[in-house]
């Protein structure tokens, strides 16, 4: 119950009682629509989690492909141990963790400063603004598309043309350093997101208290490492958790750029998964494959709902 | 700015954040001039900056390939219906978890929270499989469907917060007035909420018409939104570069426009309230 307001205190005790009593009905009537209200999202949101992870769980049990969709049998965890000492399995956990790790870094170590910048007074900041979060909307098959051709081109791309104007030879991205270039595609479309939020932390941040340490004679980068570093830990781990989630599943950036390859490359977990699934049609192995990576993202997400959870009111 | 600052100080800064800036912005902008190119211009070195042969007819071309219109008919009505179904939803539920919360609300909220952290690709083979079976594959109904149940916990969660600002005393003093429920949720609530509703809206719409995980994965021609389209310029015979960038600003520049309104909603969409 709501502790009565401010208005309640001018009325006769009647009318509390009164008052009071239509707020319980209220508040039964409420609570049993509210039910009502909630469960359909329930219903659906529970059946989307179970159901489909309990039919991966299933066929990663089964020795089954498309190719040969009569002959299935049950092999237990034999699937499990074939992904988990697959070669490519380590491979694709490598670059998954190379690729996660690299366009982690990137995003904080420039988004920060970027943020820093933009906190700044800059004339025209909203345009700039605007500049800075535009990738973040461009879906990933153009992104990746447009760089792979119009800029990494060996020949013909923007940045062979910056080298040759350095005179040194253009890199042959996708060839010399595959995985190199779709980190950096996928580096461009995070930064931004990356750089709104630790703006958005740094708008946050107390003014005064930045002032009265500047005017105690701190020096700007002591008041960084000092006030503005601390303040910026929590929205960091926010920033690193999420993207991770997302990164873990890269896939789109891969599927048009490089395919996995050359090789196994740039291939990563999701990646390995998806060409097992719908390459070569092992459901058993990629199902096995499919839970790996749950296990992988529950990882990571059992510290985000933590920290999400903490800051929760409800 | 509370604090002074020096002129020389500002200018610095502004010099600073233009060029890194323009360096972020520069793909896309280099995107845009090559769609107006020819395609001999596209791929000319040294490259082409802005004294080339304009011309719009990469742009006529796409729009005559009716296979364009078809996949962005397929993107507005994918998005659009994945997030509408998935905000009718969402309302009832975000409605009733902000104003009578219980002591499960909140451990409902971050388990459906947790279901946006399941990876797609950890369901796909039993997706594929059932939608197989279904006849769903390579439709827009199969589509809407699973965009809609993937973004239902960030559209649930971003009402919510919405709902949450609203003050409670309101709906005590429209309880007070004698306001039924159904009153008080058209006459009160309602106007409050648009704001609210009109940012996940613009949101989620943008998330699933960029999805490039399962719209590449279980569509191919029919139902095959812009993302897909666009893909099918990734094989090496079907490189047009000012053709691939006429089609890839089209498919953007609408979602960049309906994005840069939604600056201050990203933030709290995809941070679920762990940033402010």
């Amino acid at each position: 119950m709501e502790p009565l307001g401010r208005q309640e205190a001018a009325m006769t005790t009647q009318q509390v009682i009164a008052t009071q009593q239509t707020q319980v009905v209220a508040t039964e009537q409420t609570q049993v629509l509210g039910r009502a209200l909630l469960s359909p999202a329930v219903v659906l949101l529970f059946i989307w989690m179970i159901v489909p992870l309990a039919m991966t769980i299933y066929f990663s049990t089964l020795h089954y492909t498309l190719m040969d969709s009569e002959n299935w049998s049950f092999v237990g965890l034999e699937n499990f141990r074939y992904f988990l000492t697959d070669p490519a399995f380590l491979t694709s956990l490598q670059n998954t963790l190379v690729l996660v790790g690299s366009v982690l870094a990137i995003t904080i170590l420039l988004g920060t400063p970027l943020a820093l910048l933009l906190d700044q007074p800059v004339i025209g900041r909203s345009v700039v603004r605007l500049m800075v979060i535009a990738p973040f909307f461009v879906m990933p098959t153009v992104s990746a598309l447009v760089w792979k051709n119009l800029l990494m081109h060996p020949v013909s791309g923007l940045f062979a043309w910056i080298a040759n104007l350095f005179g040194l030879t253009p890199i042959d991205w996708f060839n010399d350093a595959p995985m190199l270039a779709v980190i950096l595609i996928v580096a461009w479309q995070w930064l931004p997101f990356a750089t709104l939020i630790l703006l958005t932390a740094l708008q946050s941040q107390d003014e005064e208290q930045k002032e009265a340490a500047e005017m105690d004679g701190a020096s700007a980068l002591s008041t960084f490492i000092y006030l503005t570093l601390p303040h910026l830990a929590r929205p960091i781990t926010v920033v690193v958790l999420i993207e991770t989630i997302f990164l873990l599943t890269v896939f789109a950036e891969i599927f048009v750029t490089t395919g996995g390859g050359p090789g196994l490359q740039t291939t990563n977990i999701a990646f390995l998964i998806y060409s097992q699934a719908l390459i070569q049609f092992d459901v058993g192995n990629a199902s096995a494959g499919g839970l790996v990576a749950v296990v992988i993202a529950n990882i990571v997400a059992f510290f985000l709902v933590r920290i999400i959870g903490r800051n929760l009111e409800v | 700015m509370a604090r002074k600052v020096t002129s020389r100080h500002v200018w610095m800064s502004t010099a600073a954040a233009w060029l890194f800036g323009f360096l972020i912005f520069l793909p896309i902008l280099w995107m845009f001039l090559a769609s107006f190119k020819s395609e001999l211009d596209a791929f000319a070195m040294p490259p082409k900056f802005l004294f080339f042969h304009w011309t719009t007819e990469n742009y006529a071309t796409v729009q005559q390939r009716s296979d364009y219109v078809h996949h962005a008919l397929n993107s507005i009505i994918i998005a659009g219906g994945s997030t509408l179904i998935a905000m009718l939803i969402a309302v009832p539920a975000a409605w009733s978890m902000a104003f009578s919360p219980t002591k499960r609300t909140k451990d409902v909220l971050l388990w459906m929270l947790s279901t946006k952290m399941m990876p797609p690709v950890g369901v796909l083979v039993p997706i594929y499989l059932v939608y197989r079976d279904f006849g769903l594959l390579d439709s827009r109904a199969g589509l809407v469907l699973i965009l809609c149940l993937g973004n239902l916990p960030i559209v649930i969660w971003m009402l919510f917060t919405y709902f949450k600002e609203i003050p409670k005393d309101i709906l005590e003093a429209a309880r007070m007035d004698g306001a039924t429920i159904g009153r008080e949720l058209v006459y009160v609530l309602t106007p409050m909420a648009i704001p609210g509703l009109a940012s996940t809206l613009l949101l989620n719409f943008i998330l699933a018409w960029n999805e490039a995980f399962w719209t590449l994965n279980l569509s191919t021609l029919e139902a095959a939104p812009l993302t897909v389209f666009i893909a099918s310029y990734s094989s090496p015979e079907g490189l047009f570069w000012a053709k691939l960038s006429a089609a890839s600003t089209l498919a953007i520049a609408p979602i960049i426009i309906l994005g840069w309104f939604t600056q201050r909603q990203l933030v709290r969409g995809l941070t679920f309230g762990a940033v402010k």
